[in-house]
């Protein structure tokens, strides 16, 4: 609506400020885009032609000999697969059980609507913290598994907030016909609220896999001393972190095998990166009309 | 006796409201079905976790019952406030979180601002999506692209050398005094584009006509911007400036332990990261939940009396 009466008027003042400011938003997605592309491109040049230098936007010396190596190291590819299935199973599990709180908690009719909502947002404003939150996990035996990823996050109380509101703005009439027909809660919320919550069990499902997705931070607590239950951030993370000193995660990926001609760390690392980010780059575009949304529901009333 | 009486009454008509609360609750067994095992669940996670706040009064040792600990009383938070670290922690927390927080209302408001000017609705889109993606990355790629630019051979670095504004490359991550610029800057870079959707969202609820009376009083963009936009953007601004007041000793933990290294860690070490270098890495569990439950009482209260001074303004409440 604004833009009908702005294109109208335009004086020389304001072509000078349009013009400034689609070079500023060039400037802008360039200086977003060019970390990616530059990763991308390292990515799928050669490892011993990078070390010329010089590549920025695509590659010189095309090669898949990156990724073939990074996926051939056992430890990244299971890394990756446990990355995937805690992502799917975490934001499953999450979603599920979010919701049917939420819809519990959304009953006008229920007695213990009040009570239950505040014990879940007080929890927004204190934590027990790291040292009796690592006890708690060590002493119900999660240490070096992999449920460890999931139960810990199975509810979020901003996600929960989200999807009570979106409920909350539902027409009542439908939730009131189905329990005229017989309809018990369950029923209910299995068949009539859940296909109507669509657009917010969308957002908070990306919420919920971007968090799983990108956790590392639990791997390096709890089970750092399981290989087998790595994730792909982790065995980044070792990368980066040892990236200083002398002989790094790299470059021990690098030499492992004799594969010293092929690749170097820095390739090793521009793969993963690629690798760890491509998920979720292919993903939230799609689902931008829906987050925006629950951001803004969320943010409200959060 | 009359008073007997009313006693009496009052007692059974709590006696049967309770009955009809019983009553009604009974014939919810799904809908408790449905919270309740998440009730349960809240509790183990996160209120069972206070207790362990006690920790911070123990002596704590591993392998020995959490019931047959030494009690050491207020020795942790003594030994705390004496340890000249933990000031040194606390001035980088105050430090950088004020950063963020500066830097990261200022350029999300101008960003929001900008793209509300943009017309080619097309081209606002592209960039809106664009600007989201650094947020939903993980912050190891984002600390990996970091350190990958501001390498000694990095684009930072080539950048400067080709326009003669540095001779020679300069190891970035290497002088602590950088550190605090090159977060507040990366902190920026990632979340810019996502802190502008809730002011994006209050502009849409600006009243369009006030526009076209300012066109026809012949206001130029930039003065419409700042007369229209900027002051219809107000109540969210206050509102969000109020609550992440609240959240002043949060200064992030994953950007500071990714980029902290030996050489800037007398800037970058925050509460968090002394949190866990204490606990989890040097086993002084005492004195690492004490500083945990430090930040976590302050700011408590913080965070209630933002809650309150949002209140007073005449906002809506938070929470």
């Amino acid at each position: 609506m604004l833009k009908t009466s702005s294109a109208r008027s335009s004086s020389v003042g304001d072509k000078i400020f349009d013009i400034c400011n689609y070079i500023f938003m060039i400037f802008l997605i360039i200086v977003t885009l060019y970390p990616f592309i530059n990763m991308f491109a390292l990515s799928f040049n050669d490892a011993n032609d990078s070390i010329r230098g010089d590549i920025y936007f695509w590659p010189r010396e095309w090669t898949f000999r990156n990724y073939e190596y990074v996926f051939n190291e056992s430890n990244v590819f299971y890394a990756t697969f446990i990355s995937a299935a805690r992502t799917i199973v975490g934001t499953i599990i999450s979603v599920f059980c979010t919701s049917m709180l939420a819809y519990a908690i959304s009953r006008p009719e229920y007695k213990l609507k009040k009570f239950v909502s505040i014990t879940f947002i007080f929890t927004m404003y204190f934590s027990g913290g790291l040292i009796p939150g690592y006890l708690l996990i060590k002493e119900l035996g999660m240490l070096n598994s992999f449920w460890v990823y999931i139960i810990p996050g199975i509810i979020g109380v901003f996600n929960m907030i989200v999807i009570r509101s979106f409920i909350e703005g539902l027409p009542e009439g439908i939730m009131e016909s189905a329990k005229m027909d017989g309809a018990g809660d369950l029923t209910t919320f299995i068949r009539i609220v859940l296909p109507l919550t669509v657009p917010a069990l969308a957002t908070v499902s990306l919420f919920v896999a971007v968090y799983q997705w990108n956790s590392w931070f639990d791997v390096f607590l709890y089970n750092s001393s399981r290989h087998n239950l790595s994730t792909l951030q982790y065995e980044l993370m070792k990368i980066l972190s040892t990236s200083n000193t002398g002989t790094s995660a790299a470059d021990q990926y690098a030499n492992a095998q004799g594969n010293v001609q092929m690749v170097t760390p820095t390739s090793v690392r521009a793969t993963m990166t690629i690798v760890a980010s491509v998920p979720i780059i292919m993903v939230y575009p799609f689902l931008q009309k829906y987050f925006v949304k629950g951001m803004v529901v969320g943010g409200v009333k959060g | 006796m009359e008073k007997h009486t009313l006693q009496l009454t009052e007692s059974t008509s709590d006696d049967s409201r309770l009955r009809a609360f019983f009553k009604a609750l009974s014939k919810q067994k799904m809908l408790m079905l449905m919270s309740l095992p998440f009730l349960a669940w809240v509790i183990i996670f996160k209120y069972v976790p206070l207790w362990g706040w006690t920790i911070a009064f123990q002596k704590y040792r591993l392998g020995r019952d959490i019931f047959d600990q030494a009690w050491t009383g207020l020795d942790n938070f003594k030994f705390l406030f004496q340890e000249e670290q933990f000031y040194l922690v606390l001035r980088n927390t105050l430090v950088m979180s004020s950063i963020n927080l500066v830097l990261g209302f200022v350029t999300a408001i101008i960003l929001a601002l900008l793209l509300n000017e943009l017309r080619r609705i097309y081209f606002k889109r592209t960039v809106q999506t664009i600007s989201y993606l650094p947020h939903f990355i993980s912050w190891v790629v984002a600390a990996n692209i970091v350190q990958t630019a501001l390498a000694p051979e990095g684009i930072f670095n080539v950048l400067l050398l080709q326009f003669n504004i540095i001779d020679k490359p300069i190891l970035w991550l290497g002088v602590g005094e950088y550190f605090w610029s090159i977060l507040g800057v990366t902190e920026v870079w990632k979340n810019v584009g996502w802190n502008t959707i809730i002011y994006l969202a209050a502009i849409t609820t600006i009243d369009p006509t006030q526009y076209e009376a300012a066109e026809i009083d012949g206001a130029s963009r930039i003065q419409r911007m700042l007369h229209i936009t900027l002051p219809g953007m107000k109540p969210v601004i206050v509102i969000l400036l109020i609550m992440n007041l609240g959240h002043i000793l949060e200064s992030g933990f994953e950007p500071q332990y990714l980029l902290g290294n030996g050489m800037n860690v007398e800037y970058s070490e925050n509460l968090d990261i002394f949190v866990l270098k204490y606990g989890i890495q040097m086993n002084n569990y005492g004195l690492a939940t004490a500083a945990g439950m430090f930040k976590t009482v302050v700011s408590f209260i913080f965070l209630i009396a933002a809650n309150n001074l949002a209140k007073r303004l005449g906002e809506n409440r938070l929470y």
